[in-house]
């Protein structure tokens, strides 16, 4: 007898960043049906708020965006965005999948994207996309090459919601005022205040994990102060970016001055076992030599100054382009730093330079963390629900480190980009086709036989 | 002259008692320097703490033994709680005092201190001083 | 409420305006601060050699004296012994090889293992008094005075002992508050101030000085607020010298927490003893009309 599945010819991908933007794609394109569930209103991920990308720097909305535009037009690709994967499964070649839906409260078929309402709504919010740096409506497209390119209403902050709720508590004191701004000025009427949250149920016979990651909280390094000029690095890529909040135009956030000695700190949290994480972010060294590069071309004497530990530029054209960023006169500073506070106008940065055998000091306008890259917030639940594992610091567990490195311990649920560990976009897009060549290899098959089963 | 590194002298005896004396794994420290760059005492050093673990793992004694940071460590224990390795640099600063000391080699001698410093030092000054830089 | 209290050898020279005002803030807030019989030294600094069992042994005695009567809590006062106390307790509630070998080597009546807790005031004003409670008893709120925390290193380092956050500790900022001062911000609030090297190199603890002093006075505080004898000292006693060799540095009053503590509750001046402080607190205070005018 012969134990087996028939396969189902249909993949899941969680995670619409890099790398399950390209698996998604090359699945589709090998003539399979993918759904594609991100859980923020829009795919892109992180890459999508970097200003410009090492060693090339490429502007990644350039090289990015038609990725995304391919997969909210290809034929073979069912997007969910505002969608999480709340319930899975089954085994290799048919997972039964169910995913929510959350209420976007405006009707996707009506949206066209033309921003009346973002423009008007009267709430203001720290937008996700701009990391804090900036704020959006209530009601919003994350920014603006979102795909889908169709807006969502916030239910937390939504003043019409609250008016809603608070109607419905019975609660007694003054009302919230009864909004409805959007939907007044939607020339489509798309408007949509009914709609409930949804659950969408699938069955897949392979699923791609790509929930990539977030980065360490500043909070958690409680020597590097809670200041504004203090900030990590998503937020400076989003100052630095030519489509950013200030256009490019380097301002720091407290007063909005142009900042001329800035202090990059890399290993801010990472290879820091007593602060929980021992690994080694592997992309820090690359883009604080590369905003330091950004800054100089911006702030023409601005001064950079950079304290690491070592640094690490293993991929290709990497040590070509810090050794570019070290002639175009930013400072590299041997050692760690141990304390930064306000001092005044300035902020103290408190280290060291092994290499002259001096404890430094450097007055700073400005001051950038860069923060250990962390499994994405909710990637351990996520795990729970795939019965898939992970490692001390919740980056997914491959079946094998060096031999099967895309594959889960689960089979048929293969991982990619920074979600299996921390990673920079060339190797997060290898990976991603790498999990959807296995995909295809798996579909390439009509019956699969699940491991663990005898066979006979 | 140049330094002779070999297994012999980073096996040393001297090593060992740092070691046995502190109760710290010497070798977890990977030299990223953040004891030196917070110790409020380091402006006085002649070798930062950081060179002063890079000279235990190296077994560099005699370096050591001429330095005065051991003395100028003020036990604050900064350098102690922003470990990212969690080693106890404070105490193997303790541990190279005491190597010293059991010596009966004093840092400061108490019987020369001036009479008018004696009486203005409050006793917690006297006391903790003595404690750590005589034996 | 009575609470054990150690005292140390400087409460009871030096620092008799920490004591003092203490004793006298605390019985206005109903806590009779019962001094232990027969205490004997901490030993000021705590051993950090692994082997040298022989000097925990001066403070384990003290938690005996404390055990023996009867007492599950003992307060200090001075940072230093808090510290000593509280590490020495710690080892020998985590070592029980060491544990052992003191006990047997100290020839007291009862072992210790680690039966008695070792606070230090602040935490009894917060934990037990509560800040609600010492803001309803104050009188003479502490209005207009600006001041700066100064915690030194043995309140909060190591992690194991520290009364507050390691790195950003608010419970002097949140006891001024509740006495009606402003807490100004203050970075160097952990810094050390050079501890016991005024013995051996009182030329580095001036410049210690300076740089928390002259930060202090940028800051713009009236008067640096502290709870260590020692801090007290080396940045009191190096005023001049601090001023002499920086001449942006014009003064810098240093008051003790209780000291203030007392006064804001109505505790006579007198007995805050604030001729013992350094840097003119008293005349501060008597400008800001926080003491009464001298006739």
């Amino acid at each position: 007898m012969r134990l087996s599945v028939r396969v189902v010819k249909k993949a899941l991908v969680i995670g619409g960043g890099v790398a399950g933007i390209q698996a998604a794609l090359d699945i589709a394109d090998g003539g399979y049906q993918v759904i594609l569930v991100e859980k923020t209103p829009s795919i892109g991920g992180h890459m999508a708020q970097y200003a410009e990308v090492f060693p090339t720097l490429d502007c990644p909305q350039c090289i990015l965006t038609p990725k995304m535009v391919d997969v909210g037009q290809h034929p073979n690709i069912t997007l969910l965005t505002y969608a999480e994967v709340q319930k899975v499964s089954g085994e290799v070649g048919n997972f039964q999948v169910e995913i929510l839906q959350k209420a976007r409260k405006v009707d996707h078929t009506k949206c066209t994207g033309c921003g009346t309402c973002w423009q008007k709504c009267p709430e203001k919010i720290p937008s996700e996309y701009d990391a804090g740096v900036a704020d959006r409506a209530a009601i919003y497209i994350p920014f603006a090459q979102a795909v889908p390119a169709k807006a969502v209403i916030d239910t937390e902050h939504c003043r019409y919601i609250k008016y809603l709720d608070f109607m419905e508590s019975g609660a007694e004191g003054k009302k919230p005022p009864q909004c409805r701004i959007c939907e007044r000025l939607c020339p489509a009427g798309a408007i949509y205040w009914e709609q409930e949250d949804e659950i969408i149920t699938e069955q897949v016979g392979a699923i791609v994990v790509a929930t990539g990651f977030d980065l360490m909280p500043v909070e958690r390094l409680p020597e590097y102060a809670d200041d504004p000029d203090v900030i990590d690095g998503i937020q400076f890529e989003r100052i630095l970016c030519p489509g950013g909040p200030t256009a490019g135009v380097v301002h720091r956030p407290s007063d909005g001055k142009t900042p001329k000695e800035v202090v990059f700190v890399s290993c801010a949290g990472s290879r820091d076992p007593e602060h929980g994480v021992p690994h080694c972010s592997r992309v820090c060294c690359m883009y604080l030599a590369k905003q330091a590069m950004l800054f100089k071309h911006a702030v023409h004497d601005g001064q950079t100054h950079i304290f690491y530990i070592d640094t690490r530029t293993t991929g290709k054209g990497y040590e070509e382009f810090l050794q570019r960023t070290m002639a175009e006169g930013t400072v590299y500073l041997r050692g760690k730093v141990s304390r930064i506070y306000r001092d005044g106008d300035k902020i103290k940065v408190m280290g060291v330079d092994t290499l002259s055998g001096k404890q430094v000091e450097v007055s700073a306008d400005l001051v950038v963390l860069g923060m250990a890259m962390l499994p994405s917030i909710g990637s351990q639940e996520l795990a729970d629900r795939l019965g898939i594992t992970t490692n001390e610091q919740g980056f997914f567990t491959e079946n094998h480190i060096k031999i099967d490195p895309l594959e889960s311990t689960c089979p048929g649920i293969y991982l990619a980009g920074a979600a299996q560990g921390p990673k920079d976009i060339p190797d997060s897009v290898a990976q991603g086709s790498g999990a959807a060549s296995k995909v295809l290899g798996l579909f390439a098959r009509s019956e699969k036989t699940p491991e663990g089963l005898t066979v006979s | 002259m140049r330094l002779e590194i070999s297994s012999n002298r980073l096996r040393n005896e001297f090593v060992a008692k740092v070691i046995e004396l502190s109760g710290q794994d010497i070798n977890l420290c990977y030299q990223c320097g953040k004891c030196s760059a917070g110790c409020p005492m380091s402006f006085v050093m002649d070798l930062l703490p950081n060179q002063i673990i890079r000279s235990v793992q190296l077994g560099l004694a005699d370096d050591i033994a001429k330095s005065r940071t051991p003395w100028l460590c003020a036990s604050c224990l900064v350098c102690t709680v922003r470990c990212p390795k969690g080693i106890d640099i404070a105490c193997v600063m303790e541990a190279v005092r005491q190597i010293a000391l059991r010596r009966r080699e004093d840092f400061i001698d108490p019987a020369g201190l001036e009479r008018d410093t004696v009486a203005e030092l409050p006793a917690i000054a006297l006391v903790s001083g003595f404690r750590k830089l005589t034996g | 409420m009575d609470l054990s209290y150690y005292p140390g050898c400087t409460l009871k020279t030096k620092a008799l305006n920490f004591e003092d005002s203490a004793i006298a803030a605390m019985a206005v807030l109903g806590v009779n601060l019962v001094e232990l019989p027969r205490w004997n030294c901490c030993g000021t600094v705590y051993s950090m050699a692994d082997d040298d069992l022989a000097h925990h042994i001066a403070p384990v005695r003290n938690l005996v004296r404390v055990a023996e009567q009867g007492s599950d809590r003992v307060v200090t006062l001075c940072s230093f012994c808090y510290n000593t106390l509280k590490r020495a307790d710690l080892l020998m509630r985590n070592s029980q090889e060491k544990r052992d070998t003191i006990n047997s080597f100290m020839d007291d009546e009862i072992d210790y293992d680690g039966q008695v807790e070792v606070v230090h005031l602040l935490e009894v004003l917060r934990d037990d008094v509560g800040w609600e409670a010492i803001g309803r008893t104050v009188k003479a709120p502490l209005e207009g005075l600006k001041v700066v925390p100064y915690y030194g290193c043995t309140l909060t380092r190591p992690q194991g002992v520290a009364i507050d956050s390691v790195e950003n500790p608010t419970v002097l900022q949140d006891l001024m508050k509740v006495l009606g001062a402003t807490a100004l911000d203050f970075p160097l609030a952990t810094e050390c101030c050079g501890s016991f090297e005024i013995v051996s190199d009182p030329d580095a603890v001036v410049e210690r000085a300076y740089a928390i002093l002259g930060m202090a006075q940028r800051k713009g505080a009236d008067a640096i607020v502290l709870s260590c004898p020692l801090c007290a000292h080396n940045l009191g006693q190096k005023q001049a010298e601090v001023a002499d060799k920086y001449s942006d540095f014009t003064g810098m009053p240093l008051v003790y927490f209780t000291q203030l503590l007392a006064l804001a509750v109505g505790v006579s001046p007198e007995v805050c003893r604030f001729d013992l402080s350094f840097g003119g607190v008293e005349a501060l205070l008597r400008e800001r009309g926080l003491i009464p005018q001298r006739v």
